[in-house]
């Protein structure tokens, strides 16, 4: 873990003395506990504290690359209206961010803010800013939104150790944390200035999976409602939400099956359900979908199958309301009957419920099925591996923490036959971090582990894999800061290549043309570009565009394509009728720029 | 249509300034036996150079002599110094006079007046030299008003062959100095001279009081016409060591507005032909010992800009994101640090001072309104600036890092900076060292409490539950 942190921090100078300060720490307790006389659960607690701390620095400063290299900036396309949604909030309040149309977009349509976006992560930011400026650090609302996401990730990492360890030991949450911390499947929406919705989004996606386990481990409603409320945030934050009310489900009916069911599901389920429901319907982009769309029906369907398989529970509540029934009708022959009819007629309901809304066009059963085989489908798309990193890094974490903990109890073990217990401190100098970090577990599972001493060259196959995986573990991490590094810390907004004679060269023409716009133009004039270029004109530009990245109005992305495939002669004619003033065309003809609009 | 009627004005002017010399009899028995003016058109500043040698043939002692300018020059009159000459030739050194905007009764059309005190009063058939120097800024008009990429600018300078004087002049001459050879046009007012870079009026003898004769001057100045409209300088103490300066400048090209396309292969391609009249760059003079240089606008760092630095200077050299023609604008900032102990000194009385820089770095540029805003450190009482110049003053409060009861703001405002106005200015302050540990000790109790509030969480027993 140290290791990593060092290859890292050659990259950040002036934090080597923070790193070398916590090393410090985190090896000193392990030289001088006796001095100090502590206990091992406070040794334990020392060193678990100081890892996460590390891991959650780490986290934070390996996504700090671009900032490094080009400026804290926002980078790409969608992250520009979020900072100019961000920075509208900041100014205007949350009430004119709610009701905000804006008629800078979409010209002459315009476009309503408040109803077509996921607000999670502006007042997140917005938030972050508030409290910063509350305690007087005057910091800029741009330097708050570069750095949301690092700082998501890092609380992301924290989040992750206590999932691996409700999920298997605190080794194993502490190797999470490390994991989910470089993980380059997630850094790639994470990295500094990638102001989007998901940086914030898998941090509430993590939270929410962790407090639903937690809840459905102790049964305990505050954990369901937490989880609720994980899952609000979530919706607000992300489109992706989709995912959680419908892999819960499924993680629910697993258990169903299997089996596994018991109260605590119930609780946990039906409460996180609900509340979640009522809550992520205020959000106004999700609204009525939540109960009318065919992606969350599973959960719906989940719901209602929860409360039919409860039914000896149920019967436990209801029973004294049909026993009262009984009484008043005196006759079993009756009760059957007024059961039967009870019974068929919810069924009828449902199934009329249904009938009407699939004629409606509410629900369509296809959409049902499409629900549930999207998962499949979204498996094959490249966003899927965003959501897949936290799972898989838990599951590895599992992996490396068991494997490496069953590895040095043999060599423990053996060691501590040799000498008979009196090194706890000295181990060598060359041993690995990963050996530190395991020390607390394995001194706790000593006892225990006095497996046979029969097998041959045991100890020395033990460390040879301990080495093994340290190696694979230094390999990892040194290819995730390099991919870091190399792959996902470019704004893409500032273009950077090597000139002849090995110097920098920045391609800065974007922000040169936005800024044109911006001081040289009447303020009321349209912009007509791709629609690539949508998001960025409003915020750096400040004009007013036909078409944004939002591409919600294909017949007006249709237009302004012909406009710009036409011959010039008609061209202007469709301009003059979308009464544009001014065109954007990106030509990279004379530097070798591939993706310009002749390319499109 | 703009041209004639002011030409007709002036022309008016002219005849209304004869009229009413005949009504009007000197007061003071002065008069100007020889003047020469200097006109330098070579920038978008101009600057004029007028040495008068004036002689009291009256009776009575004169201490105050006047210089006459007309309305339309007075709004855009930047700087006026005079200084007398003492000695001749190679001792000849030159005594700085006190010049100040003054009301003279019956003044015609409109004429304003600037006193020249004098040491000491010119007595009765004594004569002095004085040196007079004047800035005039957003005196050239550009004519076309628009031009395309590959047009040079053309601009029209107007004046008067004859200096506007309230006193008699024998013998005067004007040259003026344009920055090319190329002059489309100019008015005649013989004796007139072009040669080269150079017209030269006159000599005229004898012209008396409020002569006025107009002229109108057409010549090529492709010069960067760099105006910063508005400037706003934040000069911020810390006494821990640095002086912030943060610079938010709205730059605009002032000269002849851009036509049609602006083609950035032909500019790139053929530099010496495309877009003369543009500029590309400019050079910001920052003080010695200068860090922390940074350059960028509202949408981030602004790549292309050099810095070099030596012992004695700094050099800045800004480009802006696209090259200024006619009409562009820009807007940017430009911050550094400097070490404190060149800036901030205390002065015998125990107060402290800064001693910086009032005018803008940018050179050749005219500032439209200059802001200069002294951040004091937090805890300053009695702040007061001295300023060699006029300015507006008043008193503001902002809140830095970690503030509570905000920092005192002196602020300092001017209009039409030229850089002549980079000369230091002085804000005394009274400051209690003490203060300075406000700050850590906050951070310093923050982070004690929250160890505190973790040693107590892991020793103390919160669960209801035994």
């Amino acid at each position: 873990m140290v290791g990593k942190m060092e290859a890292v921090n050659g990259v950040k100078s002036g934090s080597n003395s923070t790193a070398s300060t916590f090393q410090s720490a985190f090896f000193k307790p392990d030289l001088s506990l006796k001095s100090l006389k502590l206990k091992t659960k406070q040794q334990e607690l020392l060193i678990r504290v100081s890892i996460l701390t590390l891991v959650y620095i780490l986290a934070f400063i390996t996504r700090l690359f671009s900032v490094l290299r080009y400026e804290s900036m926002i980078h790409e396309f969608d992250p520009y209206f979020n900072y100019r949604t961000t920075v509208f909030l900041t100014e205007k309040g949350f009430y004119e961010f709610w009701n905000w149309f804006d008629s800078e977009s979409w010209y002459p349509l315009g476009r309503i803010i408040g109803g077509t976006l996921y607000p999670g992560l502006m007042v997140t930011a917005a938030l972050i800013y508030s409290i910063i400026r509350f305690l007087r650090f005057a910091v800029h609302i741009r330097e708050v939104c570069v750095l949301t996401a690092p700082f998501f990730a890092s609380n992301t990492t924290i989040v992750a150790y206590f999932f691996g360890k409700e999920l298997w030991d605190s080794g194993a949450g502490l190797v999470a944390a490390a994991l989910i911390a470089i993980c380059p499947g997630y850094i790639s929406r994470s990295v500094a200035g990638s102001y989007d919705n998901e940086g914030v989004a898998i941090f509430a996606l993590l939270l929410t999976f962790y407090l639903f386990v937690k809840a459905v481990n102790t049964g305990s409603l505050a954990w369901a409602l937490a989880s609720a409320f994980g899952y609000f945030y979530m919706v607000s934050a992300w489109g992706g939400y989709v995912f959680i009310i419908n892999l819960i489900p499924l993680y629910a009916m697993v258990l169903l099956i299997t089996g596994r069911y018991s109260m605590r599901l119930y609780v946990a389920y039906n409460c996180m359900y609900i509340l979640g429901m009522l809550l992520a319907m205020q959000i106004r982009f999700v609204g009525f979908q939540h109960v009318q769309s065919g992606e969350h029906m599973a959960a719906m369907g989940v719901f209602f199958l929860m409360q039919v398989s409860n039914f000896p529970y149920i019967h436990m509540h209801v029973f004294y309301f049909l026993d009262w029934v009984k009484h008043l009708l005196s006759d079993t022959k009756l009760f059957q009957a007024f059961l039967r009819i009870t019974v068929t007629c919810a069924v009828g309901v449902g199934a009329i419920a249904l009938g009407v809304g699939t004629a409606s066009g509410y629900i369509s059963p296809w959409t049902v099925m499409y629900g549930l085989t999207s998962m499949y489908f979204a498996g094959v798309m490249v966003r899927l591996i965003l959501v897949a990193t936290p799972a898989m890094c838990l599951i590895s974490a599992i992996a490396v923490s068991a494997t490496i903990k069953n590895l040095t109890q043999l060599v423990r073990t053996k060691s501590k036959v040799a000498h008979t217990g009196s090194t706890k401190g000295t181990t060598s100098g060359k041993a690995s971090s990963k050996l530190c970090i395991k020390k607390p577990s394995l001194h706790f599972s000593c006892d225990q582990a006095s497996l046979d001493q029969s097998l041959p060259f045991q100890r020395n196959g033990a460390i040879a894999l301990l080495i093994g995986a340290f190696y694979l573990l230094c390999k990892y991490a040194t290819h995730c800061t390099w991919v870091t590094s190399e792959a996902y810390s470019s704004p893409s907004i500032v273009l950077a290549a090597r000139g002849a004679y090995g110097n920098r060269v920045i391609f800065d023409d974007y922000r040169e043309a936005y800024f044109w716009l911006r001081q040289n133009t009447p303020p009321d004039a349209k912009v007509m570009s791709w629609w690539d270029y949508g998001y960025q004109i409003t915020a750096m530009g400040n004009r007013t565009v036909i078409v944004d990245n939002n591409t919600w109005n294909n017949t007006h992305i249709a237009t302004v394509g012909r406009a710009m495939s036409s011959y010039e002669d008609e061209a202007y004619e469709i301009m003059r009728s979308l009464d544009v003033d001014y065109v954007l065309v990106v030509f990279g003809g004379v530097t070798g720029y591939s993706s310009d609009d002749i390319n499109k | 249509m703009a041209a004639p009627l002011r030409f007709r004005l002036a022309l008016v002017f002219s005849v209304f300034a004869l009229l009413s010399l005949l009504a009007r009899s000197s007061s003071q028995d002065l008069q100007i036996a020889n003047a020469e003016r200097r006109i330098d058109l070579t920038s978008h500043i101009i600057k004029v150079f007028l040495t008068l040698k004036v002689e009291n043939t009256g009776a009575s002692p004169a201490s105050e002599i006047l210089l006459a300018f007309p309305p339309t020059q007075v709004d855009h009159l930047a700087v006026v110094k005079a200084a007398a000459t003492v000695g001749k030739r190679k001792k000849k050194t030159y005594q700085p006079l006190d010049v100040n905007p003054s009301e003279q009764p019956d003044s015609p059309n409109g004429t304003k007046y600037f006193s020249v005190s004098l040491l000491k009063p010119l007595g009765k058939g004594e004569s002095v030299t004085l040196e007079v120097f004047y800035i005039l800024t957003h005196s050239l008009e550009p004519f076309p008003v628009e031009i395309s990429q590959s047009e040079s600018q053309l601009v029209y300078y107007r004046d008067s062959a004859i200096i506007l004087s309230p006193y008699a002049i024998k013998q005067q001459t004007t040259y003026i100095k344009t920055p090319g050879t190329k002059v489309e046009s100019y008015t005649r007012v013989d004796p007139t001279i072009h040669a080269g870079k150079e017209l030269k009026y006159g000599p005229y003898d004898e012209q008396p009081p409020y002569s006025y004769s107009p002229i109108v001057i057409h010549f090529e100045n492709n010069n960067p016409f760099a105006v910063v409209e508005e400037l706003v300088r934040e000069v911020e103490i810390s006494h821990w060591g640095s002086i912030q300066i943060t610079e938010h400048y709205k730059l605009v090209h002032a000269g002849a507005r851009h036509k049609g396309i602006f083609s950035r292969v032909e500019y790139q391609s053929r530099p010496s032909i495309s877009g003369v009249s543009s500029f590309k760059h400019i050079l910001a003079r920052l003080p010695p010992r200068v860090h922390s240089v940074y350059y960028r606008d509202e949408i981030g760092n602004i790549s292309s800009s050099h810095l070099r630095t030596d012992s004695r200077k700094s050099e800045l050299e800004i480009e802006p994101r696209y090259p200024l023609f006619g009409g562009w604008k820009a807007t940017f900032v430009i911050g550094y640090g400097v070490p404190l102990e060149d800036f901030l000194f205390e002065s015998s009385d125990g107060r402290r001072y800064l001693n910086f820089t009032f005018g803008c770095p940018l050179v050749e540029t005219v500032v439209d309104k200059l802001t200069v805003k002294v951040v004091l450190p937090e805890g300053s009482k009695e702040p007061s600036a001295v300023v060699p110049f006029p300015v507006d003053q008043h008193l503001e409060t902002s809140y830095s890092y970690l503030d509570v009861v905000g920092r005192t703001v002196v602020v300092l405002e001017k209009k039409n900076v030229v850089p002549e106005h980079s000369i230091p200015f002085q804000v005394y302050y009274n400051f209690n060292p003490i203060f300075m540990l406000a700050e850590p000790f906050m951070l310093a109790s923050v982070f004690f409490f929250f160890f505190m509030a973790c040693v107590a969480y892991l020793h103390i027993d919160l669960s209801i539950r035994k």
